[in-house]
């Protein structure tokens, strides 16, 4: 009897008066031993990101193509764009490797960008307050004094963390905005170049405090300290004795635990690595390419990194082409102004690729299918 | 005295914007899901706001708009985090960076444009003659009223409906709320896309009331800061007032300070907000020390909960 | 068969991916029985469960109730089925009342006044009186006992009418007494005409409770019969697929030095609640130490500090004579003690890493495993190939991440790990959990190689049976103490079960 109703496709009443239509519905199944997306995720998540920005560009009542191209002409096309991309790569390789330490323990390490200010702020520092330094002195004093500033930087969301439970995200951003007022405070204030027509900026640094440049072009110094620290990154990862452990943080820090690893001192060595990268990135920004400190020194190196970070998946060679990628669009989108498009275009399109990547990586990790 | 009530009545127009965004991030994160987004969230909501006011001069047609835009970014959100599960904090990340730029590129051409007018007032000339009250709130403008009333109305639903008694379930236990027959995730995209709605509403509050012009990144950090003062009100929305206000006073102090001639440079009167942010979640931190994740369900957990499958 | 069937599942099949949960599966409960179902943990009891409660959808197959054929696609089409589960782990709110958490979900009204629940309060007061049955209903369900919290998920069900009532486990988390007052209450909803299955892997509450048996194994069903009609031999002939042989348990040699001893050990568990009050113990060379005893009363925090994860308030801990000063996990290593932790993936493993990595965990610190702060990473891949092989561990490849493999391997890889450092004092908690009896039986016969080569084993365990099977001496822990102890020889299963409810103090000990 029931067997007939079967076979004739009836559903039976689940009871209750509501009935639903038989017809086949999608629906998204969780598959967590899936994980992992093809590796052309990336790129498509980029194309996705520039198709949408097309829309929002073209609402503004201008030829989206056009500036794509002028984009791109403008980043990779001239032997100038080429090397104005590599110079925004430097901070951004140097952040993205930093803020990728903290992601492989799962701190969420926000605030690159305010360690990247305290970093130039104190290689600045040295400027001002030892200005007859020889080269010799002066630059390796500057280098570490952006480390050591970004580092201590970091340790100022550490801290809290591992001591009083401090939510990693906030206490980060907040330090963004106390280290760009501080900033502002400085070169508004006591290290404003006198000599300089009240421009927000410190006085020009002299040779012995610039790093040197590559030929005549503005590449500078600073790339050497970012192709280093990529290896040693990947290096730390791959072979030695910390990087297992913090491999191991990564993956469950309550096993770490039970290995015998203190969570908290790596967590303060992670910031300490982390800050101090993006503070080695503000010191070579400062010394290498403005030559000076100055209002607005960062066009968010440190918010662009997290995306560069996750865009390579914390990968070292994918840290190296995202973040030459990521600068490419930074210059892409100085260029595009003469279009009358704001250089927010490229944050915009920044935050879409974000969006896009995280969506492309839990489709790898999603089937589609259809229910009853 | 004098000075102490126009310190509240500061506190509470720099407040409002933080306690729109504080309700919608409670009832966002009671239902389970961690909303880092509200930075970009209010950016979208100031710049649909003054763009469609500029262009309509009318707060009818601009208001709606910011709903709609929030809404889509909420839908957006709970798209990402309950139907394809990703990592909810990368989502909100994604969230405030995509919001910050593309709110600086729709809002290029009104840059430091003044609004057509200010939010009308609802007057209550009743309440005049009441001492301290009536200087309050004699003449509130119609948003702030409407905060007034989401307090209460968020404290009833949480509370005292059953839907409340759902959402309580639901942050805490989502497998509890499915077995005893709750939509789980319809119910999570409603308090996400009606949530993200609030936060938009407080970057439109931002721009309409306290500081009536489009400047890019205006919300400087408050989004962030509301994230903060859901924890400290502890996902209660009467205590997500008196942490919007003391918040609103500290920036309304600084800039007392200031007027007052104090020598102190503005820069470090503006750090105030940020300091006392994280100052307070260390001391929440200690106050909970030894608890792993605060009492039973309410402190914290929302933040670490992973989706449950 | 002229009346229908209260439920009836013909030819379920169930996949998880590749794996099949439940295969082509025939099973029916007459209305007004207790139904038990029997099985190994895996057998796929509770997923067949889980599909009569909703949470699960079966991949082919069909269902009927009472006769009529349905589609349960939620929890919520089950309820109006009158179908209700009591999960394993309890589906309550924490931070709601007993009385909230039954009302949830109730649509009849949005507000919820306080004359509305007065009222509600009653109702369910009502019902829990006519099955028997008393709960604390203004109580917030954190302040419950696990026996408390059980009975609220009976009235919970019973309030939303079911009369068919699912129970996964019932027992696992009760003490032998709690046990006899739940099957107590079971026979008076049979008696009231409600039909009754629940699913166990212990033949003697089976015998005790149940009206008629299906058993299963590996996904399919062995076998459906009466109680009067079978024995336990039969039935876990049927649920192992063989006569259990047991392990083979060597006489001992006298136990030698003690390696471990602690004596008067207090350990606080946060929020002002002491988890072990004034407990000594000690475990010698060549010797098995049982703790049996349920859930909750200090053995996970007795473990955890002897591991070195957990500091003590007060106390002393000597191992192999030396006294500890702090808590660290380093010197627990370092003083050969290895730890089995109780949830293996939780604390035990990295589930995303490989297994190289895995077997690292404790010992990459020695100059064999890392030199200079960097990796030996080529002779850490021929020493974890060798110990994969000497341990059977199966798995694709020693990069696969060690969360694709089976809970048996995972064991065995821990074990590997453990082992394989040499020991002298192995900790291991709940060392068989969520096993099959083959994997089982190799974990127990590596603990008894452990004993033979003359070092002291703790076994924390929930499961009488192994703890009996296995140990030279046997303590219970009650209340964060231990309560009783016996040799092998005078231990018998009763007084271990007074024991393990309080209800019987150790000589000298004064009830609380």
């Amino acid at each position: 009897m029931n067997g007939k109703a079967a076979a004739a496709g009836m559903d039976g009443d689940a009871g209750s008066a509501r009935r639903r239509p038989a017809v086949p519905r999608l629906r998204f199944e969780f598959d967590p031993v899936r994980t992992g997306s093809p590796w052309w995720m990336p790129l498509a998540a980029v194309f996705a990101a520039l198709a949408v920005c097309a829309v929002f560009i073209a609402a503004g009542g201008t030829d989206p193509l056009a500036v794509y191209k002028k984009m791109l002409t403008g980043a990779f096309g001239t032997r100038f764009g080429l090397t104005e991309t590599l110079v925004k790569a430097i901070p951004l390789l140097l952040c993205g490797i930093g803020v990728s330490i903290a992601y492989r323990i799962s701190f969420w390490n926000i605030g690159a960008e305010g360690q990247f200010l305290a970093g130039a702020m104190a290689a600045t520092a040295v400027t001002i307050y030892m200005p007859d330094l020889p080269a010799v002195l002066a630059l390796p004093l500057m280098t570490a004094a952006g480390i050591a500033a970004g580092g201590l930087w970091g340790l100022l969301t550490a801290l809290p963390r591992a001591y009083f439970q401090v939510n990693e995200l906030i206490s980060s951003l907040m330090l963004n905005y106390i280290a760009l007022l501080l900033l502002d405070y400085v070169v508004f204030g006591p290290w404003r170049d006198p000599g300089g027509l009240n421009f927000p900026g410190s006085p020009m640094f002299t040779a012995d405090q610039s790093l040197p440049a590559f030929g005549s072009t503005r590449l500078h110094f600073g790339l050497v300290f970012a192709l280093a620290a990529a290896l040693l990154y990947a290096f730390t990862f791959r072979h030695t004795r910390w990087g297992y452990e913090l491999r191991l943080i990564g993956a469950n820090p309550e096993a770490a635990r039970n290995a015998g690893i203190s969570l908290n001192k790596h967590l303060l060595l992670v910031m300490l690595a982390s800050g101090g990268l993006a503070g080695l990135a503000g010191m070579a920004e400062v010394s290498g390419v403005a030559h000076r400190l100055m209002y607005g020194i960062s066009p968010g190196y440190g918010y662009t990194a997290i995306i560069v970070a996750w865009i390579a998946r914390l990968h070292p060679v994918g840290l190296i082409v995202s973040a030459f990628l990521f600068g490419g669009l930074i210059v892409g989108g100085y260029s595009v102004q003469t279009l009358g498009l704001p250089s927010a275009t490229s944050e915009m399109l920044q935050g879409a690729v974000l969006f896009f990547l995280i969506a492309g990586a839990a489709f790898g990790m999603i089937r589609i299918r259809r229910v009853r | 005295m004098d000075l102490i009530l126009q310190i509240v009545a500061a506190a509470m127009s720099s407040g409002t914007p933080l306690l729109f965004a504080v309700l919608g991030g409670i009832l966002i994160e009671r239902s389970g899901i961690i909303q880092l987004g509200a930075e970009g969230i209010m950016l979208m909501g100031a710049v649909t706001a003054a763009l469609l006011y500029l262009r309509t001069g009318s707060l009818a047609a601009a208001l709606p708009a910011v709903l709609a835009v929030s809404a889509a970014l909420g839908l957006l959100h709970a798209f990402l985090t309950v139907t394809l599960r990703v990592n909810q904090i990368v989502s909100g990340l994604a969230m405030t960076l995509f919001g910050s730029g593309l709110s600086a590129f729709l809002g290029r051409a009104i840059a430091g444009q003044p609004m057509p007018g200010a939010v009308p007032k609802l007057d209550m000339p009743v309440l005049d003659g009441v001492p301290v009250i009536g200087v309050l709130v004699a003449h509130l403008d119609v948003l702030t009223w409407l905060s007034f009333a989401l307090v209460i109305a968020l404290h009833l639903y949480i509370y005292r409906t059953s839907w409340g008694l759902h959402l309580r379930a639901l942050g805490d236990s989502p497998p509890t709320a499915d077995v005893m027959g709750i939509p789980v995730t319809a119910f999570r995209y409603g308090c996400v896309i009606a949530g993200t709605m609030l936060i938009g509403l407080g970057g439109a509050d931002l721009l309409l009331v306290f500081s009536p012009a489009w400047i890019e990144d205006m919300t400087a950090g408050r989004g962030w800061i509301a994230v903060a003062l859901i924890i400290f009100a502890r996902w209660n929305p009467l205590r997500a007032l008196l942490c919007a206000y003391f918040f609103g006073a500290l920036d309304a102090l600084g800039f007392r300070i200031q007027l007052i001639g104090s020598s102190i440079p503005s820069y470090f009167l503006k750090m105030i907000p940020y300091a006392v942010t994280i100052l307070v979640l260390m001391y929440l931190g200690w106050r909970n020390r030894g608890k792993p994740s605060g009492s039973p369900e309410s402190l914290g957990v929302p933040y670490i909960r992973e989706q449950r499958l | 068969m002229n009346e229908p069937h209260a439920v009836e599942m013909r030819r379920i099949c169930k996949q998880f991916g590749a794996l099949v949960a439940n295969d082509n599966i025939d099973f029916a409960a007459k209305p007004g029985e207790v139904h038990a179902l029997l099985g190994e943990n895996g057998a796929g009891k509770s997923t067949l469960m889980s599909m009569l409660s909703g949470v699960y959808r079966p991949t082919s197959g069909e269902i009927l109730i009472r006769g009529r054929s349905v589609n349960i696609r939620s929890p919520k089409d089950a309820l109006a089925l009158g179908i209700g589960m009591v999960f394993q782990q309890f589906r309550l709110v924490h931070t709601l009342t007993a009385a909230e958490n039954i009302v949830l979900g109730e649509k009849s009204s949005v507000w919820r006044g306080a004359s509305w629940m007065r009222r509600k309060t009653e109702e369910i007061g009502a019902v829990a009186e006519r099955f028997g049955l008393k709960i604390p209903v203004e109580r917030p369900v954190w302040q419950l006992s696990v026996g408390e919290q059980q009975r609220v998920e009976i009235v919970k069900v019973l309030y939303r009418g079911a009369d068919l009532i699912l129970l996964d486990e019932p027992t696992s988390v009760l003490t032998p007494g709690e046990a006899d007052q739940l099957f107590e209450m079971l026979r008076q909803l049979r008696d009231a005409g409600k039909t009754v299955i629940l699913t166990t892997h212990k033949l003697r509450e089976v015998m005790e409770i149940a009206d008629r048996i299906s058993v299963m194994r590996k996904g399919r069903m062995v076998g459906t019969m009466n109680r009067y009609e079978t024995n336990e031999r039969e039935l876990a002939q049927l649920m192992v697929g063989r006569a259990p042989a047991g392990v083979m348990r060597p006489a001992g040699r006298p136990p030698g030095k003690p390696l471990l001893e602690a004596e008067g050990l207090t350990v606080e568990a946060g929020k002002g609640r002491t988890a072990v009050r004034d407990l000594s113990l000690t475990v010698r060379e060549g010797e098995i130490v049982g703790i049996a005893g349920v859930a909750g009363n200090g053995q996970s925090e007795l473990a955890e500090v002897l591991a070195g994860l957990r500091p003590w308030r007060g106390g002393t801990i000597r191992v192999c004579g030396r006294e500890w000063k702090w808590a660290s996990v380093r010197t627990a290593i370092e003083s050969g003690i290895s730890h089995v932790p109780e949830n293996r993936m939780k604390s035990g493993m990295a589930g995303s890493l490989g297994i190289v990595d895995n077997l690292l965990l404790k010992t990459y610190r020695h100059p064999e495993r890392s030199r200079f702060g960097m990796l030996r990473s080529r002779r850490n891949r021929a020493w974890a190939r060798s110990l994969v092989e000497r341990f059977d561990v199966k798995a694709a490849g020693l990069d696969t991440p060690v969360r694709q493999l089976s809970g048996g391997n995972q064991q065995k890889l821990l074990f590997a790990r453990e082992v394989d450092r040499d020991p002298k004092l192995m900790i291991a908690v709940h060392p068989t959990q969520g096993l099959d009896i083959g994997a089982a039986e190799s974990v127990h016969r590596l603990l008894l190689e452990l004993r033979a080569a003359g070092r002291g084993v703790l076994l924390i365990s929930e499961d009488l049976d192994e703890v009996m099977q296995l140990s030279d001496r046997m303590l219970v822990m009650f209340g964060g103490t231990i309560v009783g102890e016996m040799s092998r020889e005078n231990a018998d299963r009763e007084r271990i079960g007074l024991y393990m409810a309080g209800l019987q103090d150790a000589p000298g000990e004064e009830a609380s």
